[in-house]
């Protein structure tokens, strides 16, 4: 089975302890969140365990056959067009170049982008769109793990909605592992079978949190009200500094 | 092979949306008939006397020579600096400590006077291809080497991340992120090399040469001869506008169609 194993991670920029003893584990087929306030580590956590940055202290394992990345910000390349950047991925992979504008192609339908659009540079595109464009490039490679590092946060409920419904089905077809994350807790509840609370300065998980429910049958109801829930625990509220008035 | 198909495809749309600029000419060759009419033939021939100055000049082959010379010369001085820049650029780029070392350097460069270099050169080559070649290439080198270095400089982390979250193999990162950023900042800088040689060519070739279209225009100064020196001027601008509305700007419209 493919998973990712990290154990007492410890990791510093100069003299500045961001990560500190951090373990967890994350099987093939599940979906792990990392929630934590702004500035917490999170970022670099998921940068060290996607290979871009170095581990320095502790151990990383991921047995993973291919993963993707999408980013906060879109990242598409400006001098490509829409087919061109959803495609790059997988040229990267030594796909041949025309069936990887095709398959290119088809996920961009499914990822709510119109024919007209294909040939569009990034900069005629609108936000939603070149979040759109961002997740086609990272889906289309059919990557077993998912590295998501809070890409939903500058999108509006409605599209937010769609992509993590596409998600959703992902997860639901056994076809993903995601680590995901964000600063949003109930876009994690929706989302995740298991969720690590990251307390910041430094950053070290302090809690767990589990939800059996597959992430199909969550309907709004179940997502308020574990919503609800998890903000009256006691470490969530110190992690985000919710008591101060 | 499909870029320069387009290029060509677009070029008609291209060329009559010059209507507006030719206005402009002409409107500017008006001006000039009236500052003929005001000041006399001697201070400032008329453009009908300069155009027929200059079709009768044309008709000879030893004028077409002396162009080709210049040309010549002021190709070959932008090509080495063209390329010389670049690549000194592209190093320099890739480095923080040369990029740093660098800069004080350009600015020498780029604010010592051509007509100093010129002097330079002529102590140093004599009265030679080598004396102009040498100034072409001194000014219009910085400007080269400045948009390399910036190029290079300034490719955002943040794609370089993603495209390392993709696993691209180096030269596919070369070919998808490193040249086409850089090129965006390399083209302009050759186009305004370009404009630069085409210049200080002129102004070398009057100093420091017996041939070419400065040695013409110093000699058309010696004997009082405006028309011939107006009409030398027209070719010279003429044949840079030609370089630059009609090759370089449709080529840059279509390498800059991504751009805001």
């Amino acid at each position: 089975m493919e998973r990712l194993v990290v154990e007492s991670l410890n990791h510093s920029y100069g003299f500045t302890e961001i990560l500190k003893d951090i373990n967890f584990e994350l099987n093939e087929g599940e979906v792990l969140s990392i929630v934590g306030p702004s500035g917490g580590g999170k970022t670099t956590l998921l940068h060290l365990c996607a290979g871009l940055l170095d581990v320095e202290e502790g151990e990383i394992k991921n047995s993973f056959q291919s993963s993707a990345f999408t980013f906060q910000e879109p990242r598409l390349l400006p001098w490509k067009n829409v087919i061109d950047n959803i495609a790059l991925g997988l040229l990267a992979k030594g796909a041949d170049k025309n069936e990887a504008l095709e398959k290119s192609q088809q996920i961009a339908i499914q990822f709510g982008l119109e024919k007209k659009d294909f040939h569009k540079f990034p900069k005629d595109l609108s936000g939603g769109m070149k979040q759109r464009v961002s997740f086609s490039r990272a889906l289309v490679i059919k990557p077993s793990l998912l590295f998501l590092d809070e890409p939903f946060s500058a999108l509006d409920i409605g599209l937010k909605q769609e992509l993590q419904t596409h998600l959703i089905e992902l997860i639901h077809q056994k076809a993903l592992t995601i680590l995901f994350i964000t600063h949003d807790l109930m876009e994690a509840i929706r989302l995740s079978d298991r969720i690590l609370l990251l307390k910041a300065e430094p950053g070290r998980i302090v809690k767990h949190f589990k939800y059996e429910l597959p992430q199909m049958q969550r309907d709004n109801e179940y997502i308020y009200k574990e919503s609800a829930k998890i903000l009256l625990d006691q470490q969530i509220i110190e992690t985000f500094e919710l008591g101060i008035k | 092979m499909k870029f320069l198909l387009k290029i060509i495809k677009d070029f008609p749309a291209y060329l009559w949306s010059g209507w507006g600029a030719l206005a402009s000419i002409f409107l500017f060759i008006a001006c000039w008939d009236l500052g003929a009419q005001l000041y006399g033939e001697l201070v400032l021939p008329s453009p009908l006397k300069t155009f027929a100055t200059l079709s009768e000049m044309l008709q000879s082959e030893k004028v077409w020579a002396e162009i080709i010379i210049t040309t010549k010369r002021a190709f070959f001085g932008f090509l080495i600096s063209a390329v010389i820049g670049s690549v000194l650029g592209l190093i320099a780029g890739l480095f923080a400590t040369a990029s740093m070392m660098s800069r004080p350097i350009v600015t020498i460069l780029m604010g010592m006077p051509p007509i100093a270099w010129i002097v330079l050169a002529m102590i140093w080559f004599g009265m030679s291809d080598n004396t102009i070649i040498f100034t072409i290439v001194v000014a219009s080198f910085p400007l080269v080497f400045v948009g390399a270095l910036q190029g290079t400089r300034t490719i955002e982390d943040d794609l370089k991340e993603m495209c390392d979250s993709f696993h691209l193999p180096p030269l596919m990162k070369l070919t998808n992120l490193y040249f086409p950023h850089i090129f965006s900042y390399i083209f302009p800088a050759w186009v305004s090399a370009l404009g630069m040689s085409w210049k200080i060519v002129v102004m070398a070739e009057l100093l420091a040469s017996n041939n070419g279209v400065g040695a013409m225009l110093a000699n058309a100064r010696a004997q009082l001869d405006t028309p011939t020196a107006l009409a030398l001027v027209v070719v010279m601008i003429g044949t840079l506008m030609l370089i630059e509305y009609v090759i370089l700007e449709p080529i840059k419209r279509e390498v800059e169609l991504w751009r805001d």
